[in-house]
């Protein structure tokens, strides 16, 4: 077996593992008030503490939810919600055209719903937003934008983006700039506090933690409206009994990742160029998508001309290498990736692309059952491809 | 897998039989939303869960295909459009030939695998015989005698020894969710059943004229002859009785001149049946033999010789409410199964000069 899916879902670190099932163990509830509630609103609070540090933020900043999709919700809804009824004016939510689903259908919501209006930044041929567009962009309608949303890193082709040039574009004229680093934490360097963030989201499961538990890190003056009415638990902004075990492996996994970080990272990437090359060797027409400067390190995606990516990766599975052809599906079938179309492909081009990213215990072996099974793949997918043009 | 009973059962014998199986739902819906209304559609997000889940139970990997476009085109336009030409289709017939058959079997050869199975109630034996199922009610090879020698070859029914009752037993046993899930019958893309509506939508409302086919005369107006069917009686709504107080039936559909004849009971009798676009699997051109000539429809012995390009049945005794589009299966009776000879796309019934 061949996991080349990290961006879908990583291994548990057995450190976060070991400290999920510890803190299982344990009575309380970090909201009552007795001996065995205080017990867990320390590993709490301690996790807090330990995850602020380690993405440089303080301790009152983190925010912990059910994972990254509620955390973006709560960042575009929340800060659109909360600076819209301070300011009418303020209706306009400005996103990237390449941001994951759970910031770009928040944000479609928002405009169906809330009235709001909604403008996608373009993104160059590499996937990468412009900052000096979106300056230009904030200069003019600076008082009419609720909130800025920007990805750190994209989940599909991994392109990273200049994101402290473009927080301070949007800092510059007052609006808060929220940033899903969900693919971004553990892979390359965050800091909150640096970024000049107003919000930033990361979850657990894709650092080693677990599945069910993330963070938004929000800015103490960032006005925000909760989602979810109830106990009040994280700040007033967010509700819910708070996910001891959850929230202590998440620190756990987090921590550990960004403590090995560059090490991992320059492994990790060296084992992706060898990938990179030796897909390209296999495939000579093969074409890597995204930059090939500004790439989180387990990124590889590839268009393979000719192919469909399903047929690809059902050929692929069956010989026990997993990767994801990157894009959304509705009730399991396909849809060409809305992040390669922006990036200017064409419906054949996305719909050929293949995702494979490594991570924390991937090894040359994984590369090599890839490139093993690749070329069978590819010539048979391209005849299967040939049934769907015009008899 | 449409995430019913049969073919889950199917999978599972397959399975079952040393085969390396990979399950695969088929998306027909162009916009996933459209046809997905009804319970029954045969491409609901239900449905594919289902299947989903029998996969998982039965252990096979698990896909969706999406054939929504191949679908669209060789099935429901020419749904629309057999309608428009006055002929009667069968979807589910066209689904297999262009669908199942072709553009799934092809890219599963293209990627690998040897054989398309499905959970159709029909039996293809070591012999390569396509046979009627065990199971008479719910028997299927009506609507696989389309197929070709070479997709007969790259298919499996593994069902077509059992009955629904069996297959829904072990179904249970199997621990299969779907073991009590209801048939479906409907046309899978028209969710609330509403073919009427459904092709007035598509092809707008041509209100004509509802002539008696021995007079001439007209009786009635109607909103569009697609709406009608060969040998319908019911909705037709004419106010003027026939002299002999008698129900009148649709005879033919003429869309030229957009006009619907109808007439008694009787003159809906044929007995010649001419057809086009013959599949043909006996050796002999010529066969003594039963026809079947719509889906579930009854059996007439007839006399039924074939070229390269057309069929003619001369039939034994005269049939009912025979419509274009519609297909004519032949089939040997045999006690092991009536055989499938060949099937044909009927263009016209007549009634023998003898018999006027």
């Amino acid at each position: 077996m061949a996991y080349l899916d990290h961006a879908a879902t990583t291994p548990m670190l057995p450190a976060a593992l070991d400290a999920y099932v510890a803190a299982a163990r344990e009575l309380g509830n970090p909201s009552s008030l007795h001996a065995a509630g205080r017990g867990a609103r320390r590993l709490v609070e301690e996790s807090r503490e330990r995850l602020a540090a380690a993405l440089g933020a303080r301790p009152s900043e983190v925010v912990f939810t059910s994972g990254g999709t509620e955390a973006d919700n709560l960042a575009a809804k929340g800060i659109f919600w909360a600076r819209r009824d301070a300011d009418p004016r303020k209706r306009r939510v400005v996103a990237s055209a390449v941001e994951h689903h759970a910031v770009l259908d928040a944000v479609d919501w928002l405009e169906r719903h809330e009235g709001a209006e909604a403008t996608l930044q373009p993104v160059d041929g590499a996937g990468r937003v412009d900052p000096e567009a979106l300056a230009e962009l904030v200069r003019a309608h600076g008082d009419e934008i609720a909130v800025v949303s920007v990805q750190w890193a994209n989940n599909e082709v991994g392109t990273v983006q200049p994101v402290a040039a473009l927080a301070a574009v949007a800092a510059a004229e007052g609006v808060p700039f929220h940033t899903d680093a969900v693919q971004a934490v553990g892979q390359v360097p965050v800091d909150f506090a640096a970024s000049g963030a107003a919000a930033l989201t990361l979850t657990g499961h894709k650092v080693g933690g677990p599945v069910g538990v993330g963070a938004l890190l929000l800015g103490r003056d960032v006005p925000c409206t909760p989602l979810l009415h109830g106990g009040g638990q994280e700040r007033d902004v967010r509700s819910g009994t708070l996910d001891t075990p959850g929230v202590v492996a998440f620190a756990t996994a987090v921590e550990a990742a960004v403590t090995g970080r560059q090490e991992r990272a320059e492994r990790v990437a060296a084992l992706r160029d060898d990938l990179v090359g030796r897909v390209r060797a296999a495939v000579p027409d093969a074409i890597l998508n995204g930059s090939p400067v500004d790439r989180l390190p387990g990124n590889a995606h590839f268009s393979f001309p000719g192919c469909e990516g399903d047929a690809l990766l059902l050929l692929l599975d069956a010989q026990g290498v997993y990767c994801s052809t990157g894009s959304a599906c509705s009730a399991g079938v396909a849809q060409p990736s809305h992040v390669l179309l922006a990036m200017g492909a064409d419906d054949g081009r996305a719909r050929s692309s293949l995702r494979f990213t490594l991570g924390h215990d991937s090894t040359k072996a994984d590369v090599d059952a890839l490139l093993g099974a690749l070329p069978g793949a590819v010539e048979r997918a391209r005849r299967a491809g040939a049934w769907k043009t015009p008899r | 897998m449409s995430g019913g009973v049969d073919s889950a059962v199917a999978a599972a014998r397959a399975r079952d039989a040393g085969h390396d199986v990979t399950g695969v739902h088929l998306a027909l819906a162009r916009n996933p939303q459209t046809f997905r209304t009804g319970a029954r559609g045969c491409c609901t997000l239900e449905d594919s869960r289902d299947a989903r889940r029998a996969a998982d139970v039965i252990g096979i990997p698990f896909y969706v295909w999406d054939m929504a476009e191949e679908f669209h085109d060789s099935v429901v336009d020419d749904f629309v459009n057999e309608y428009a030409a006055g002929r009667t289709p069968n979807p589910c017939l066209r689904c297999n030939e262009k669908i199942k058959f072709t553009a799934v079997l092809d890219r599963a050869v293209a990627l690998g695998f040897d054989a398309v199975v499905t959970g159709h109630h029909a039996r293809l034996g070591a012999d390569g015989l396509l046979r009627r199922s065990v199971d008479l009610p719910k028997d299927q090879s009506y609507v696989l005698a389309v197929l070709t020698r070479e997709q007969l070859d790259r298919s499996i029914f593994p069902l077509g020894d059992s009955t629904k009752e069996q297959v829904r037993a072990e179904a249970a046993a199997r621990g299969l969710a779907v073991a009590d899930k209801p048939d479906s019958h409907d046309i899978c893309f028209i969710a609330d059943g509403d073919t009427r509506g459904f092709l007035e939508s598509r092809l707008g409302a041509a209100p004509g004229d509802i002539v008696d086919g021995r007079t001439g005369e007209t009786l009635g107006r109607h909103n569009g002859a697609y709406g009608f069917t060969i040998g319908q009686r019911k909705g037709l709504d004419l106010r003027v009785p026939a002299e002999d107080g008698r129900p009148r039936y649709v005879l033919s559909i003429t869309p030229v001149s957009n006009t619907v004849t109808v007439g008694p009971r009787e003159d809906l009798e044929v007995d010649v049946v001419s057809a086009t676009r013959p599949i043909w699997h006996s050796a002999s051109l010529a066969e003594d033999c039963d026809v079947q000539l719509r889906a579930h429809g009854e059996v007439v012995a007839a006399s039924v010789s074939v070229t390269a390009d057309a069929l003619v049945a001369t039939l034994r005794s005269p049939a009912r409410g025979v419509a274009a589009g519609q297909a004519i299966v032949a089939y040997r009776p045999d006690p092991a199964g009536d055989i499938v000879l060949g099937s044909a796309t009927i263009t016209a019934g007549t009634r023998a000069a003898s018999h006027a």
